[in-house]
């Protein structure tokens, strides 16, 4: 059974339509990436997964693990176990990232029927997360987000995918404004955690990522269309001609 | 000697019984209670034309007949109701009159002096006449003149120089309500000599029960020698019938150190009035507020920082959180005189409406006479941010618990201040009791409360 599957995707901003028909199957343990030009619906996309509520689904269904995902509010996907590394993380002024990431953590064990974590147990597990990422210890009692540096903010975001383990984890952009080490720290960061079950979405501008993290599969999105599929080749194809050579042929993706 | 008055008639009737049945019959005293009430009475109660009563009517207060609170007493196991526990050095209050068998005072260093003012006027009144009146505005504000005219007690703390204060001195002040309305006076004294440190806590709580209005008119006054340090808390939460107007009088002199912190949680109209003078240079004061507003309840938050001499430093940082039909006002007044060069005063106040009927009244007002300073305010006026909703339901809080926690982040900013530990935590406490969202939040209370913040070594 495929992990995710969207058919026939339409949806809108204030009525104006940004996905104009996406489908897409991704299946246990791939990674597939989506490129696309700046306002091509990525993030509407990466949205509507997580079920931001300003968006309107006007056609098609999502199946998550089974699921009707266009079903749940944004805590039942998550509880699911999807998540989303924000494009622009938000920043929570007094909450400490370890505090808030325990509320989180233990609100999807609850979700899943599993015993909450304590202080005690959860801190080493985040220590440990932190080190992958090469965070340091005094990001632990910092406030969400607050200071912190654009690779900060990114490489907490896969911090927070670390300790959540989702079944998908959808990654928009986080590889933008990174330098090569934060990059490479980030792509260390997301392979740790490849494995048979898990499946990514990455969400990227450049090809440069996809050297660190191989995708199974890479599509183009334009005008809110999936305008062509291909493997990793297709990626550096993309970096060498730009994008506009992609509309011009018919794409298999596209309806 | 008291002529045209302003004054509702009846207090013209307590003020004379209690000037002639009052504990202490001291002739100073009593021509400082007579001023008080000849104020009073010359001024009456302000209206909103009045500048610094625009926002906030007082004629629920003013239209009432209070009666002088009767001596009360309650049991020690009441106390725990309060959640105060722990403090090792407490002051109780009931009715506004010292309770030596509920206090706690563990042994003091050497002259410092923790206890009633009433009972310190009795033996050593001649350390308590040098400051008490001596700051206070009576003269302008018709609840300090009202307190003025009804001084009998309240807390004294006395720290003679070089002496630091190792535990925060806690005061509770119970009002028990009765069939009538009442009021009560309390009149708090707290000296801290140069070079020595101090935190005191003032709490003002009701016992449960009755809906007969309840009127507290509080004052303070603070006086920091040079180089002192005092934070100073103030908590209001009584019931849902009582006034509490209070006023604090802070009086600092060179490189003095002030914080004082308010959290308003409840009542049906609080005013609480913060007037630190900053007379000697290089004083710091730090003013930090949190006021939850729901129901109907009226949240005034008045502050006028006087910065007289050069080099001192203020800061006002004010968060409300409204609900309901709950009102806020934040009034923030900074006067520069014209010697207080290189002053730097900073004001801040954030508020978030969390309904459609509660209401924020905020108000800046800066008048600067001094021409080389530096002076900054700013307001703010939101919902709960949906992008931060939103990023915490993402990670799997629903939301409710998003909106607690968004809360608790805002009411976190102001804790944060906070520099006691035992006292934040009772204050965090406090706040994690009384946010708007918490009632609905998972339908249970947590067991122990926990820390938002999580220590880590
Ligand atoms: N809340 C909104 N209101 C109106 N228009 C919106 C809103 N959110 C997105 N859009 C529009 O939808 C389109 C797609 O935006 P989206 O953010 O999904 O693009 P993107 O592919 O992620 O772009 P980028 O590469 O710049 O991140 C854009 O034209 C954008 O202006
Ligand atoms: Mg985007």
């Amino acid at each position: 059974m495929s992990l995710l599957d969207i058919k026939n995707l339409h949806a809108s901003v204030n009525g104006v339509e940004i996905l104009k028909g996406i489908n897409l199957t991704i299946n246990p343990g791939e990674v597939h990436s989506i490129m696309g030009p700046n306002g091509s619906g990525k993030s509407t996309l990466a949205g509507v997964l997580a079920r931001r509520e300003s968006y309107e689904i006007t056609q098609g269904q999502v199946t998550f693990n089974g699921k009707d995902l266009l079903e749940m509010k944004p805590e039942e996907a998550a509880c699911e176990g999807l998540f989303l590394a924000f494009q622009y993380p938000v920043e929570i002024p007094g909450i400490s990232n370890a505090y808030f990431l325990r509320t989180a953590l233990n609100a999807i064990r609850k979700y899943r029927g599993e015993e909450e974590l304590d202080a005690m147990d959860f801190l080493p597990l985040l220590r440990e997360k932190m080190r992958l990422l090469e965070m340091d210890d005094k990001f632990l009692n910092r406030p969400v987000n607050e200071g912190f540096s654009g690779g900060e903010k990114k490489r907490n975001e896969i911090v927070q995918m670390a300790v959540l383990e989702p079944m998908l984890a959808v990654l928009d952009e986080t590889d933008s404004g990174l330098d090569i080490d934060a990059l490479k720290v980030v792509a260390n960061g997301v392979n740790s955690m490849r494995s048979t079950e898990r499946s990514f979405l990455v969400v990227t501008h450049y090809q440069r990522l996809l050297n660190y993290i191989v995708p199974d599969y890479v599509h183009v999105l334009v005008n809110g269309r999936i305008v062509k599929s291909g493997g990793p080749e297709l990626a550096l194809e993309l970096e060498e001609k730009g994008y506009s050579w992609t509309e011009a042929e018919p794409a298999g993706a596209r309806r | 000697m008291i002529t045209a008055t302003q004054a509702p008639e009846h207090y013209l009737g307590a003020f004379d019984q209690f000037n002639h049945r009052a504990a202490t019959q001291l002739g100073w005293l009593k021509s400082l209670r007579q001023e008080g009430f000849a104020r009073f009475a010359e001024n009456g109660f302000p209206t909103t034309h009045d500048e610094d009563w625009r926002f906030t009517n007082v004629a629920p207060i003013s239209s009432r007949e209070f009666r002088p609170a009767s001596p009360a007493s309650i049991e020690t196991d009441q106390l725990r109701s309060f959640g105060a526990s722990g403090f090792e050095c407490q002051l109780v209050f009931v009715n506004g009159k010292f309770s030596r068998e509920l206090s706690q005072i563990e042994s003091l260093p050497p002259e410092v002096r923790i206890c009633g003012l009433a009972e310190e006027l009795g033996t050593n009144a001649g350390q308590v006449r040098e400051h008490l009146g001596q700051y206070l505005n009576f003269r302008r504000d018709p609840f300090a003149a009202l307190n003025t005219a009804f001084l009998e007690d309240g807390a004294y703390v006395y720290v003679p120089r070089g002496t630091v204060l190792a535990q925060p001195v806690y005061v509770l002040f119970i009002t028990v309500p009765s069939a009538d309305a009442i009021m009560e006076h309390p009149r708090n004294l707290i000296v801290v000599e140069e070079n020595s440190q101090a935190t005191i806590v003032e709490d003002y709580v009701s016992l449960g029960g009755s809906t007969a209005p309840s009127f507290s008119n509080t004052a303070t006054e603070l006086v920091a020698g040079e180089n002192a340090v005092v934070s100073h808390y103030m908590i209001v939460r009584q019931g849902d019938s009582s006034f509490n107007v209070s006023t604090l009088r802070i009086q600092q002199a060179r490189t003095s150190n002030v914080a004082t912190h308010s959290l308003l949680l409840s009542g049906a109209l609080v005013r609480n009035n913060v007037h630190p003078v900053l007379a000697g240079e290089g004083a710091e004061c730090l003013i930090n507020g949190l006021f939850m507003a729901n129901g109907r309840q009226h949240m005034d938050n008045y502050m006028l920082v006087e910065h007289v001499s050069p080099h001192c430093n203020s800061r006002q940082f004010y968060n409300g959180i409204l609900s309901g039909h709950g009102h806020g006002v934040f009034h923030g007044r900074i006067i520069v005189h014209k010697d207080a060069q290189k002053t730097d005063a900073k004001q801040t106040n954030r508020n978030l409406l969390l309904s459609d009927d509660a209401q924020i009244d905020t108000k800046p007002q800066l008048e600067i006479y001094a021409d080389d300073v530096k002076c900054t305010h700013g307001a703010t006026i939101g919902q709960v941010e949906e992008n931060a909703l939103f990023y915490l339901r993402s990670r799997g809080l629903d939301e409710s618990a998003a909106k607690h926690l968004l809360l608790l982040a805002f009411a976190n900013e102001c804790l944060d201040r906070m520099n006691s530990v035992q006292v934040r935590e009772h204050l965090e406490r406090l706040v994690m009791e009384w946010l708007p969202e918490s009632a609905s939040h998972s339908g249970e209370k947590p067991a122990e409360i926990e820390r938002a913040w999580e220590e880590v070594g």
